[in-house]
């Protein structure tokens, strides 16, 4: 089974990947879990789900995660698709996924993922990454971890200058 | 201004040991240059014409006498012993060596610096007024605001990687000395009805090849409000601007293809549905940043007759007191504008010796502090009117007395075909040209305000379309042409440059620019600048001057 790495409870981790991806000209789904693009899921993901199995979308970035709003509760997982790591429309999409919609699945960064991104993505509420780069989770947490200060709120829990200055004070 | 607590240093110093470890992967060539690059780019890192650029970021053009003196040393140490001083006010070097600049940027920690986010697709370094905190005419140290857009635009997590560069600028004064309409988002303060203080946001700004003065989508913010408003608008343009051609990523593109009334929907949109509280900074922290920019000054006469004496004895003093010199808010001090536009000199360039002693005079004279501002130019914001016959005589000796600001001389250009690998033409060497038929500065004195501005092609780093006289840069058949604009201007009156007529060679541009003031001399009215006069008589006398001989 392919890997990839999630932040769990003991931290950044390899995981199996219990999902397979089903692309739009796929005339099969494979039995199991499956990601579905947005359009895909759109025609069959009721289907799939009746059926008991854990469905995920993948969101391109000119796909907004608002399409999605009423399905997100049904969602095992969100991926957002980096087509090039330059492309940074989906820190929007995650931070809205996860600040603006409560959403709690996965959310995973696939497509052009490299390790400088590391520190922004965790920050921006996606919490499993498939590295284009075959970084180790160990390379992953060092890169996230390389800061020890934040200047700003986002999707993550980390504390921003600000407030641990005025608790200081 | 403002001092690092133990968390911006303890930042920077993540920031410097991070890079240091990516320079290393890529000596050894565990990446390659082009998965370097942005990296890189984030620490304002250029690869150009002959080696390494090393942009370093000087947040809204403040600095003290250590952290100049540091640059001078570093310029001196690493590059060749002087540096270039930009329209955004940063500081450029332009002979690094990789393995160097991970020690540059250890160095700049020290001192409180970094050369984070001045290049990439990110949020720039803030510009400022370079007067405030000294000037009169200000409602609030636009400084504050500065360091506060600075603080929560430092590697923020979701604009980190934008569509195109972004820009922001911060004014709190009528007269607009940072030029915000030219700029991604220009913020203006205004005092509200009720006293209350708030911005004007304007937004969309912005030169290169498609240029557009910004527009106002909202009148008034409350100034509390400012960082959340900020992150409404990030977002619209960091979801929506385009990214498929790079020409047309930046956000006037996108404002204008909506329409500003759409966009600044979209903005409120986005703003109403934010937790402010969540974003916007909490007054203690506002309390602590202001705390930072606050200085005492001396109780003083208004008048003082040592200046005054001196003024008397030295017309050479006099005519530099009278361009050189701004009112200051506290009486008996002034603000000294430092010129670096000697003619037959590159504008804006600094001999570490001459950053040295300005950092000297500002440690002596000036309550140690110094600025940058757009034209490329220093300032000693705080002396004593007493003190400034003392500091004159120093900077004379240094070759950094030209009483030009603001003058025909006082010219902004690029880098040009010179350093710059976009470009079509060469803009210093046209800038020496027209400094050096003005350097007579009765001249220029009489002439009075006229800005020039140069940019060797067309993404307009010397800001060619908001001069008085722009001159632009163009390749025809392999020679280098120049495109002269008339009426542009950057400040209050803000306005982009009318086209004078066909492109002109190499050799003729210093000569036009002469005929250009002729008529500008002979058609004038009381009191009316160069603008002015353009303005009242249209283009017509002038392209008559140019081409004349051509007919
Ligand atoms: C020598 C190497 C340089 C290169 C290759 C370069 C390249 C560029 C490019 C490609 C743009 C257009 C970006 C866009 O419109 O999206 C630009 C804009 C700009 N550059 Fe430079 N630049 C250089 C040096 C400088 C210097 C030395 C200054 C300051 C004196 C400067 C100031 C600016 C400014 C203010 C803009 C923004 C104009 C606007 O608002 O569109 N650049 N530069
Ligand atoms: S205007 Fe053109 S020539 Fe001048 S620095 Fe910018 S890119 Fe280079």
């Amino acid at each position: 089974m392919p890997t990839y790495i999630k932040l769990t409870q003991d931290g950044l981790t390899t995981v199996e990947d219990p999902f397979t991806f089903v692309a739009d000209d796929d005339q099969y789904i494979p039995p199991g879990d499956v990601i579905l693009s947005l359009a895909r899921f759109q025609t069959d993901g009721e289907r799939l789900l009746s059926e008991g199995r854990a469905v995920g979308v993948r969101v391109t970035a000119d796909e907004t995660v608002e399409s999605l709003a009423y399905d997100l509760p049904r969602l095992s997982v969100v991926a957002l698709e980096f087509p090039k790591f330059r492309d940074g429309r989906q820190y929007s999409n995650g931070r809205l996924l996860r600040e603006r919609y409560g959403y709690e699945g996965e959310v995973r960064a696939v497509g052009d993922v490299l390790r400088e991104q590391a520190q922004f993505m965790l920050r921006c509420g996606i919490d499993a990454f498939e590295p284009a780069d075959g970084s180790t989770p160990e390379a992953w947490a060092h890169a996230a971890g390389r800061f020890r200060h934040v200047y700003q709120r986002a999707a993550d829990e980390r504390v921003p200058a600000f407030v641990l200055r005025a608790e200081r004070q | 201004m403002y001092r690092y607590d133990t968390i911006d240093k303890e930042f920077v110093a993540d920031r410097a040991n991070e890079f240091r470890e990516q320079v290393g992967r890529r000596l050894a060539g565990e990446i390659t240059e082009e998965q370097f690059k942005p990296i890189r780019l984030m620490n304002g890192l250029y690869l150009q014409l002959h080696a390494y650029m090393l942009r370093i970021s000087i947040p809204y053009g403040t600095l003290n006498a250590a952290k100049l003196r540091k640059l001078a040393w570093i310029a001196k140490t690493y590059d060749r012993g002087y540096g270039h001083f930009t329209t955004r006010t940063n500081l450029q070097l332009h002979w690094i060596k990789l393995k160097d600049a991970p020690d540059i940027l250890e160095h700049l920690a020290e001192v409180e610096m970094h050369a984070m986010q001045t290049s990439g697709n990110c949020i720039r370094n803030i510009t400022a007024d370079p007067y405030a905190g000294a000037t009169s005419d200000e409602l609030d140290d636009p400084r504050v605001w500065s360091e506060a857009i600075r603080q929560w635009a430092t590697l923020h997590p979701e604009f980190s990687f934008l569509p195109r560069k972004f820009k922001i600028a911060v004014s709190a004064s009528a007269k607009d000395r940072t030029a915000t309409r030219i700029y991604d988002i220009g913020l203006a303060m205004r005092r509200g009805r009720n006293g209350e203080l708030g911005f004007e946001v304007m937004v969309g700004g912005g030169l290169g090849r498609t240029p557009y003065l910004s527009h106002t989508i909202r009148e008034f913010l409350p100034t509390r409000r400012l960082l959340s408003y900020l992150e409404a608008i990030l977002r619209v343009y960091n979801r929506h601007g385009r990214r498929d051609n790079p020409w047309k990523a930046r956000i006037k593109i996108l404002v204008n293809q909506l329409g500003a009334e759409e966009f600044a929907r979209q903005v409120e949109e986005e703003w109403a549905k934010s937790d402010h509280e969540l974003v916007d900074l909490p007054d203690i922290e506002l309390a602590r940043i202001r705390g930072h920019f606050a200085k005492s000054f001396e109780t003083l006469p208004a008048r003082s007759e040592a200046f005054e004496a001196a003024k008397a004895a030295d017309p050479e003093f006099a005519r530099w007191t009278r361009h050189n010199l701004h009112p200051h808010k506290a009486p008996g001090y002034a603000i000294v504008d430092v010129s670096l536009k000697t003619p037959g000199l590159t504008p804006g360039d600094a001999s570490s010796e001459q950053m040295e002693l300005v950092a000297d005079l500002a440690e002596r004279y000036s309550l140690d502090e110094a600025r940058v501002n757009y034209q490329q130019n220093l300032i000693l914001p705080h002396v004593k009117l007493e003190d400034v016959p003392a500091v004159w005589r120093e900077l004379k000796a240094a070759g950094l007395a030209t009483p030009n600001i603001d003058l025909v001389t006082d010219i902004i250009a690029c880098p040009g075909l010179d350093y710059c690998t976009l470009a079509n033409a060469r803009a210093i060497p046209i800038a020496q040209q027209i400094a050096e038929r003005f350097a007579d500065d009765e001249k220029a004195e009489e002439i009075g305000e006229l800005k020039i501005k140069i940019s060797g092609c067309i993404n307009a780093c010397g800001h060619h379309h908001v001069g008085h006289i722009g001159i632009l840069g163009v390749d025809k058949k392999g020679e280098e042409f120049y495109q002269v604009t008339l009426g542009g201007s950057g400040a209050e009156d803000a306005a982009l440059g009318t086209i004078l007529g066909p492109a002109l060679p190499y050799e003729k541009v210093a000569e036009a620019v002469e005929q250009l003031v002729e008529v500008y001399l002979r058609e004038r009215k009381d009191g009316e600048r160069f603008l002015d006069t353009f303005r009242r008589t249209g283009v017509a006398p002038f392209k008559e001057a140019v081409y004349a001989d051509v007919h």
